[in-house]
Formats: C-alpha cells, sequence, structure tokens
C-alpha cells in the first residue's frame, strides 16, 4: 500500500494498475517480436521436438534408441565434432594474435571490409569457389607444383580437410572481428602501466589481456562452435558427405528429405541441439570463472 | 620503513625532442634532476609535458636528444627495461586483479621470491595507509583509494624515479588537498626523484622543489615555486602563474629597476622591470588579488562584475581603450560604476613587449 492511497482511501487499497507493475502503450511494442519468435521459432522447436517423440515404428523413445543403436549414425557426432572444435579453435588461436597487430592499424576499416565479405557470400558461393580453387587442376595445385614444393596435386577436396578449410574461411571474419573488438575496447593504458612495472610484450599478453579477454572468447567460442558444428552446405559441396565428413545435419537432411521420416529427422535434429547446448553450457560454467567486468583502468 | 627508491645521482635530459609528423610536441627539453627532488612539469594542456613523460617512461621514442641516469644512456632502453614507476592519470589499475596482486605486480614481473614480494606488498600497502582494502578488486574501490594503489604499485617496485601524470585530476576538491600531502609524504619517506605533471599552479607551488613551465613544447622557465610566483621570467609565464591583467603599453621613465609606464589609463603606472631595456613597448601584469580600488589608482576604468568569493569580493571591469580589468575589492562594487584601481609598484611588473613570443 503506498502513502499516497492510504490518505485519500484509507478503506480500500488503491490498485495497482498496468503501468506501475511495467506495462504500459509502449510494452505493445514487443508483440511483433514476441510473435515473431513464438511462430517462427517457438513452435517449430515445439512441434520438432514433439514429433521426434512419434516414431513410425518403436515406442516413445524409439528414434533415439535407433539413432544410439546405429555406429552409423550415432558416429556422426563424432564426425562433426572433429570438424566443428578445431576449426573453432583454430579461428580463435588465429584471431588472437592477428587481432592484436590489427588494433594498431590506421587501415582497419578497409581490413574491416574484406574480412566481412566472405560472411556476405555465404556458405555455398564459397564452397563453390573453394572447390575450383583447392581442386587437383585448381591454382593452388599448379602454384605448389611450379614453385616445386609437391611434385603431384594433393586432394583438398571431397574430404576431411576440403571442409576443414572453407570452415575456417567463412568462420574466421565472424571470430576475427568479435576478438577485434574485444581486444580493441581493454584501455592501453592498462598495458602500458604493465611495461612500466617491467612486464615484457609476451607477459603483457598472458596476465592482462588474454584474462581481460577471456569472457568474451568464451561467447564467441560459443558462436563460432553452433555455427560450425551445424555446418552443411561445405560438408555436402566440398566434402565426402557418405564417409569422413558425414556430418549430422546431413544425416538429419537424409532422413527428411530421402526416407521421408521427418520424426526421425526431428529427433536428429533434437540430439544434434542437446550436443551443442552440453558444450555451449560447459564452456559458459567456466567463463563464471573468470573476472567479467568492464576492461577499463580506472573510474575516469 | 624497509621501503626505499634505488640509487642514482641525476637524471639528466640532453636536449629531449619528440615530433608528431611535422608538428614538434617537444623542442629540446634540457633538464637536471638530483636524486630527492620533486619536480612539477607545469603548463597548460597540449603544452607538451604529458608527451614528456611518457618519453621518460619510455611509452614514447625520442625523435632527438637523449636521456641519462648518471653514466647510462636510458632513451634507448624500452619501458620494462628502465625501471621507473609510472602513476597514470586514471590510475590503468588491472581490473581482473584485487589490490594485492596490482601492488605485487612489478615484483612479479621482477622474477621476486613469492615471501619478498609478499613482504614488499605489505610496506608499500602501509605507505599508502591501506592494509585494509587489500583483497578487494580495483571496480570496488572509491577513487582516493584506486589512486593509492596505483601509487603503491608505482613505489613497490622501488624505482629511482617516480613519474606521474596529473594523478589528482579524477579527485574532488577535499581529497585532492588529502593527497597532495600524502603525495609528498610518500616522496620523502622514498627518497627517490619523482616528476609530476600538472596544469594546477596551486598542486605545482606547493609539492614541487622546482617547477618546469612548458609551453608549446619548450621549457619557458625553470625555477623554485617562490621565484616563479613572484618574478616569472617572461610575460607569457606570468600569464600562466596567475598574473591576469596584462596591459600594453610604452615605458615614459626610468629610475634604476622601477619604470613609469602609459598605458592609456588615467595615469601613468608604476612598475617593477623585469629585463627592460631603454625605452621601448611593454606589457604590465598584476595579479588580480593586487590591484584594488584606490583613489589615486592610475587605472580608471568601468565596473563590468562582481563575484563573492569568501574572503574578499572579485570584479571585473573595462578600460577607456576596452582593456579587461580583474580586480579585488573588500567591499562590492555596483556594475557600471566607475572605479580607479592601483596595485603596489613592487607587485607589478613590467616585460619587455613580446617577451617569451
Amino acid at each position: 500500500m503506498t502513502p499516497a492511497s492510504s490518505t485519500t482511501s484509507p478503506a480500500r487499497p488503491r490498485r495497482r494498475t498496468l503501468a506501475d507493475r511495467g506495462f504500459d502503450s509502449v510494452t505493445l511494442l514487443l508483440v511483433p517480436a514476441a510473435l515473431f519468435v513464438i511462430v517462427v521459432f517457438v513452435y517449430p522447436f515445439l512441434f520438432g521436438l514433439f514429433l521426434s517423440f512419434v516414431p513410425k515404428e518403436g515406442g516413445l523413445f524409439g528414434n533415439y534408441i535407433r539413432f544410439f543403436s546405429d555406429p552409423y549414425m550415432y558416429g556422426t557426432i563424432w564426425l562433426t565434432l572433429r570438424l566443428a572444435l578445431p576449426v573453432t579453435l583454430l579461428n580463435i588461436a588465429l584471431s588472437v594474435p592477428i587481432a592484436m597487430q590489427v588494433r594498431h592499424l590506421r587501415r582497419q576499416r578497409l581490413l574491416t571490409t574484406i574480412l566481412v565479405l566472405p560472411i556476405t557470400l555465404g556458405t555455398v558461393l564459397v564452397a563453390e569457389g573453394l572447390l575450383n580453387y583447392l581442386g587437383p587442376q585448381g591454382w593452388l595445385n599448379r602454384t605448389m607444383i611450379l614453385i616445386g614444393l609437391i611434385d603431384r596435386p594433393i586432394r583438398l577436396i571431397q574430404n576431411y580437410w576440403g571442409v576443414f578449410i572453407s570452415l575456417v574461411i567463412t568462420g574466421f571474419p565472424f571470430t576475427f572481428l568479435l576478438t577485434l573488438s574485444m581486444i580493441s575496447g581493454i584501455d592501453p593504458a592498462l598495458e602500458q602501466a604493465a611495461a612500466t612495472l617491467g612486464a615484457r610484450a609476451r607477459n603483457r599478453f598472458w596476465h592482462i589481456v588474454l584474462p581481460l579477454i577471456i569472457p568474451g572468447l568464451a561467447v564467441t567460442f560459443c558462436l563460432a562452435f553452433v555455427d560450425a558444428f551445424s555446418v552443411f552446405p561445405s560438408a555436402v559441396l566440398l566434402g565426402a558427405p557418405a564417409g569422413e565428413t558425414r556430418v549430422i545435419s546431413f544425416a538429419a537432411a537424409q532422413a527428411a528429405f530421402e526416407q521421408y521420416d521427418y520424426s526421425y529427422a526431428s529427433a536428429i535434429a533434437m540430439i544434434m541441439a542437446v550436443v551443442q547446448f552440453g558444450f555451449v553450457g560447459a564452456v559458459l560454467a567456466v567463463r563464471g570463472l573468470f573476472y567479467k567486468g568492464p576492461a577499463g583502468g580506472g573510474k575516469g | 620503513m624497509a621501503i626505499a627508491s634505488a640509487g642514482f645521482r641525476e637524471l639528466r635530459l640532453d636536449r629531449m625532442s619528440r615530433n608528431f609528423g611535422a608538428h614538434n610536441a617537444l623542442k629540446e627539453i634540457s633538464l637536471t634532476v638530483q636524486r630527492g627532488e620533486f619536480i612539477a612539469l607545469l603548463g597548460p594542456s597540449g603544452c607538451g609535458k604529458s608527451t614528456a613523460l611518457n618519453c621518460l617512461a619510455g611509452l614514447l621514442s625520442l625523435s632527438d636528444g637523449a636521456i641519462w641516469l648518471d653514466d647510462r644512456r636510458i632513451d634507448t632502453l624500452k619501458s620494462e627495461e628502465r625501471g621507473f614507476g609510472m602513476v597514470f592519470q586514471n590510475y590503468a589499475l588491472f581490473p581482473h586483479m584485487d589490490v594485492r596482486r596490482n601492488v605485487g605486480f612489478g615484483l612479479r614481473m621482477h622474477g621476486i621470491s613469492t615471501a619478498e614480494t609478499a613482504r614488499r606488498v605489505d610496506e608499500a600497502l602501509n605507505v599508502v595507509r591501506l592494509g585494509s582494502q587489500q583483497a578487494k578488486l580495483p571496480g570496488q574501490l572509491s577513487g582516493g583509494q584506486q589512486q593509492r594503489v596505483a601509487i603503491a604499485r608505482a613505489i613497490a617496485v622501488e624505482p629511482p624515479l617516480v613519474l606521474m601524470d596529473e594523478p589528482l585530476s579524477n579527485l574532488d576538491a577535499k581529497l585532492r588537498l588529502e593527497m597532495r600531502a600524502e603525495i609528498r609524504r610518500i616522496h620523502r619517506l622514498l627518497g627517490s626523484a619523482t616528476i609530476y605533471v600538472t596544469h594546477d599552479q596551486d598542486e605545482a607551488l606547493s609539492l614541487a622543489d622546482r617547477i618546469v613551465v612548458l609551453r608549446d613544447g619548450e621549457v619557458r622557465q625553470i625555477g623554485t615555486p617562490q621565484e616563479l610566483y613572484r618574478r616569472p621570467i617572461n610575460a607569457d609565464v606570468a600569464e600562466f602563474m596567475g598574473f591576469r591583467n596584462a596591459f600594453s603599453g610604452q615605458v615614459v621613465r626610468r629610475e634604476g629597476a622601477e619604470v613609469e609606464v602609459d598605458c592609456g589609463f588615467a595615469g601613468p603606472v608604476r612598475g617593477q622591470s623585469v629585463d627592460v631595456a631603454g625605452m621601448g613597448p611593454v606589457t604590465i601584469t598584476i595579479r588580480p588579488a593586487d590591484l584594488t580600488p584606490a583613489t589615486d589608482g592610475p587605472f580608471n576604468a568601468e565596473v563590468t562584475g562582481m563575484e563573492y568569493r569568501g574572503e574578499a569580493y572579485f570584479g571585473t571591469a573595462t578600460g577607456p581603450a576596452g582593456q579587461e580589468l580583474f580586480f579585488r575589492t573588500e567591499m562590492p562594487l555596483s556594475v557600471g560604476e566607475a572605479v580607479r584601481l592601483g596595485a603596489p609598484a613592487d607587485r607589478t611588473l613590467v616585460y619587455p613587449k613580446g617577451s617569451g613570443q
């Protein structure tokens, strides 16, 4: 009860209006977004979840039992992880040192533009391009033969490495731009202070820069990992979708569009989501152990 | 107290210069600093004082000249090899380390044993009187406490030279006065040399043994606070040292060091000559506090403003040729009133016109 209401009508407490509780006409602006999320995300997800529990044959968990009793199917989890984890880690490992150098560069915008290009091109176009570039008659092999590095074309497509390279190319700009903005956000005075205290470049990185960007790197890892884990076009176009790059999304697509078993495909998609959640959850839990405040040097 | 600065005799800046492209931020700064001295680099913003400090710290390289610590040339050394302590304007505390780890950082980087580090961190925290806050992160401390941590961190490595870049500019007025006394106390305790950058003449006067006035990247005057306050070497420095009244005029009579100057007011102004030769054009300068209403004063003007400052009123006025006057008065005057102002001849400094340009 508010003091104002007790003076005007002591007998009856004033009704709390919607506005008091944070609802007003502006709140209505949320409706389109909420509707969109419900229609395009929540409903399909719940529908898929439901669908995965009504298999063509077998009980409630029929699809899941089927998936985990077939090595050809559950093996896709490993095959996908084998691609997604190293690619994500490599991208982050490349982004950090390059961003450390680039942050002082004057032509940062030009570089940013060049790096954003692969993102805008999309995975399919990049995969098509790489198919030519990395192929046995492609520039890369021909150049390497020309300068005598190799005497026979090496196989870079229709296998693990083709997909690996394309994932690095499409994933790197994303991790790099995130990393660059994190590193640029660190007050340069912190590193200068560390230098005056006797820290060499290496120590400045390990003791100052890295601890401050670890939480951001964890989030970057999650986003990049989820992206790489759901790889589909490049695995099909550049890889060996029947063999070593038979990724889990490909298995789901096969179930849905070759066997027309939507229920089984939904179950595979759910398993895929659980694996992703597992990794993201674990990484975010570790992130919680680090300092996450602003990377500034003081109140000023 | 066992914490003390590493020994050296003198630090010598030899024509230290720094250019940014075509802009000369520092022009041949030469200065010798003795061990134990407190030097203030004083100047308006953009005068090059922070550039000078960064050059000393090794954060900027020199374009020309050299820095010597006794017989060792140090301007070619990297920041981490010089071993100077620096206190940054925004403190630059490591936000992810608690107070103890911040203060001990330099010691760890120098490979000092854990036990010795712990002992010296304790000492440094004692010196800045911050023993009870050691487990906190910088973000949990007040501005004054952060300032103390920054000082403790800089002195824990027992540097021969402590560099401070406007360390008090982010603090409120009361805390600033307190920390001023603290900095002076810590300086005496360490016996190191301190170079302190500031734009605040009060701070420089109260802290420093010697003040270096910088303007446009050049040294304008080096002197004790007393010398600078009483007798700035030229009109430029005088203006910066609080001589707000500045009028151009012509010498009409000389009598030893005393000259009479016609400034276009009611009467000739008598003042002390500072290197005025002959009868040429001059600039006379007077502090507002020394210019007061006097019935026989040489300055006739019209009051344009009045401001109460507790111990007295400070007013502004306009002279016959549009000159701006700043004066002090015990009794308030009303705006538009005509007033005669005068200053003691020994508080009126007369410089050759164009000196210090």
